[in-house]
């Protein structure tokens, strides 16, 4: 221990914003010493609740931590002793006073390289040169915030789980997942969009630079890809609507297009000059989003594929969406904006977002279009900004926005209840089910021990599927439909088509 | 015709930049007061600026007090005089300084009133102060919480024979003891060059 006490020594030395150890002690030392019991009333700005460790200061010096004898600021009461010729000391500079004072005993005379280094010493260490320049305060502080306020930071960042939270909803969630599956060595990179469950009910997961393929229905796992150079990583998957084709977006900057029957590559499209961390499939164009900001869309079909580029961020998209009739794509990027893109350019050729929302303080990787209420669209914030909040991308109002407390990484809405489900990262790593549009919490589903990064749905929207940093992945059961309510939907829709049965004969 | 320079594309003059970057710490600091939680965040609106939605305090006091701190800054940039504007947090318990905000100014001595405009468009002056923006709020994902309930001191750091003005007063440097520095992002007028970073407290745990 005895070089941090060394080291201790030389930081207090070298820093001139200490008092200097060795001094004779100020008169409000000494007689804060000699006092040791509690002080007079308390100053002006010193609430009655928080009382001062004055007693212990007249037996024993206490220091934070062992060895750190360097500053002797910590070890003087807590409040700088005010007493009853100058109530607040707050105010006043002891440290530079005390140092201003006992510097007039130094001799005055002094060798000029001397003098150099002193300059030297003091332009390094102050940051500035004293003789050049003076640093002014404006006085008269400005009103604290209020008594009681705590600091907001620490509230959410140690929120613990509310017990006001599990109230009776109507419908019996299980609280603990259908499934985990083992997801190893599944980068925990908040950018990249690593999971996508298809219509044929295969789970694709990225796991580095390989993706599996986990079957549902079977169990069964296949190895469908390993990217060749050790180096590369998968960086996002997205599954074409029917399910036959799967693309993958790779940190080398392609786009490959695999065949899942024949565990075939179909084609690399390379367009993009850098990573192409999300994806998204409106028919038969697949819009990709690297880490320039870039987004292109391409045709799959045609052997000249990149048809059109979106500029719209300047830092990396990592959420991108079409909505479900294919009129708009949206984007989300690390520099805090949502761009709504059409499908179609504009007049003069290129294209230019409809709607771009700013108010998003972090980086926006959750976005999702409501299924049952066309151009409604949610997106949610990172760390930063932990929001979530509800578009109408035509008239480009935020319709709601809710505080998440934590890093929101996903968004999924649920036709079968009128609900959506987010993923959250740190303290608790929860998805929370929220109500639309009353924006209640529905149920919080816990059980991650590391920050969730991806989720998505099953094709029969039942179960949800989360990815997290603690390399699995969890199969939440919380959107089943009652087997009755289901019977009746099944009715209603046979029913109608029916009807058209018979006006065609 | 080819002479009228569009708006976006007019020259910036010393007044123009000190405008600009006033405004910028008003803005900046606003920020900073809003992502470490020293005031309460329902204390804070939206607006739009840079391109952004910004919060600002509505607070009365607190908004005097700022632009007061504003103005007066925008007179000294335009004098030249000013070489760095320092947001120090500390705790209110025991004054213990926790962070330490520093924007050091470069100001171009030889750009003077009568001067020729320089040329720089609005719009690239205005993105690169939106980096700066967000940067200082993408900060609160590595700055260490502040558990205890803080005040912040603004420092401003003047050319040497300035007569201090009303409402002023000499203070010392009030650094972070055993700190970690972060550089962030600059900006630059042309006439003024803005660097920012903050200095935090190391936590004692290793």
């Amino acid at each position: 221990m005895a070089q941090f006490v060394f080291e201790a020594d030389l930081h207090g030395l070298l820093k001139l914003d200490t008092p200097i150890p060795n001094a004779p002690p100020a008169r409000w030392q000494r007689k804060a010493k000699e006092s040791g019991a509690p002080g007079p009333s308390p100053a002006a700005g010193v609430s009655p609740m928080k009382p001062a460790n004055r007693s212990h200061s007249s037996s024993k010096t206490p220091s934070r931590t062992p060895g750190k004898s360097g500053s002797k600021i910590q070890s003087t009461p807590t409040k700088a002793g005010g007493d009853r010729y100058i109530p607040n000391r707050s105010t006043m500079h002891m440290e530079m006073a005390n140092f201003l004072l006992t510097k007039e005993n130094d001799p005055a005379e002094e060798s000029p390289t001397k003098k150099e280094q002193q300059k030297a010493w003091a332009v390094n260490l102050n940051g500035f040169d004293i003789e050049e320049a003076k640093i002014l305060r404006l006085s008269g502080k400005p009103q604290n915030a209020p008594e009681g306020y705590q600091n907001n930071l620490k509230v959410l960042y140690s929120q613990k789980a509310t017990p006001g939270s599990s109230r009776k909803n109507g419908r019996y969630i299980p609280s603990m997942p259908d499934r985990i599956l083992d997801a190893p060595e599944i980068r925990n990179d908040y950018y990249l969009n690593l999971i996508d469950w298809s219509s044929q009910n295969f789970l694709a997961v990225a796991l580095d630079n390989s993706v599996y393929l986990w079957n549902h229905t079977s169990g069964e796992i296949i190895q469908l890809l390993q990217m060749e150079h050790p180096d590369d990583y998968v960086s996002s998957v997205s599954w074409i609507k029917e399910g036959n084709y799967l693309a993958v977006g790779t940190s080398n900057a392609e786009v490959q297009l695999w065949d899942i029957q024949q565990q075939k590559r179909l084609r690399n499209m390379t367009s993009h000059s850098s990573r192409v961390g999300s994806l998204s499939w409106n028919s038969y164009i697949l819009s990709s989003g690297a880490r320039t900001g870039h987004i292109h869309h391409h045709d799959v079909r045609v052997a000249e594929h990149h048809v059109a580029t979106l500029a719209g961020h300047t830092q990396e998209v990592c959420g991108l969406k079409w909505s479900l009739d294919g009129r708009y794509l949206a984007s989300g990027g690390n520099d805090n904006l949502v761009n709504i893109w059409p499908c179609t350019q504009g007049d003069s050729g290129d294209f230019a977002p409809v709607q771009t929302f700013t108010q998003h303080q972090g980086a926006v990787k959750a976005v999702a279009w409501c299924p049952w209420q066309s151009n409604v669209l949610a997106t949610g914030g990172g760390t930063s900004d932990r929001h979530i909040r509800i578009w109408n991308v035509c008239s480009g109002t935020c319709l709601s926005a809710v505080d998440a407390h934590s890093q929101v990484c996903s968004i999924l809405w649920s036709t079968n209840y009128k609900e959506f489900i987010s993923g959250h990262g740190f303290a608790q790593n929860q998805l929370v089910v929220w109500k639309y549009p009353t924006m209640a919490k529905v149920t919080e589903l816990r059980g991650h021990t590391a920050r969730v990064l991806n989720l998505t749905m099953s094709p029969d929207g039942a179960t949800v599927a989360s990815a997290a940093a603690d390399e699995t992945l969890r199969l939440w059961r919380c959107f089943e439909m009652d087997p009755i309510k289901k019977k009746e939907k099944e009715k209603a829709n046979s029913a109608k088509s029916s009807i058209i049965h018979q006006g065609i004969r | 015709m080819a002479k009228q320079l569009g708006r976006d594309q007019q020259g910036i003059t010393l007044r123009g930049s000190a405008e600009i970057v006033a405004e910028f710490f008003s803005y900046g600091i606003n920020s900073i007061l809003y992502q470490r939680g020293i005031y309460p965040p329902e204390t804070f609106t939206r607006v739009q600026k840079y391109g952004l939605t910004l919060l600002v305090t509505t607070d009365p006091d607190l908004k005097n007090y700022l632009n007061n701190v504003v103005e007066q800054m925008k007179e000294w940039l335009y004098k030249c005089i000013v070489q760095r504007l320092v947001v120090v947090i500390s705790s209110i318990e025991n004054n213990e300084v926790l962070e330490r905000w520093q924007f050091d100014i470069e100001c171009d001595k030889t750009a003077k009133d009568e001067s020729a405009p320089r040329e720089k468009s609005q719009k690239a002056i205005q993105d690169e102060i939106r980096s700066v923006i967000r940067q200082i709020t993408a900060t609160v994902t590595f700055l260490p919480l502040l558990e205890t309930a803080c005040a912040f001191d603004l420092l401003i750091y003047t050319d040497k024979d300035l007569a201090v003005p009303e409402k002023w007063e000499e203070s010392g440097p009030q650094f972070v003891a055993n700190s970690e520095e972060v550089r962030l992002r600059s900006f630059t007028t042309t006439i003024h060059k803005v660097n920012s970073m903050v200095a935090y407290k190391k936590d004692s745990f290793p």
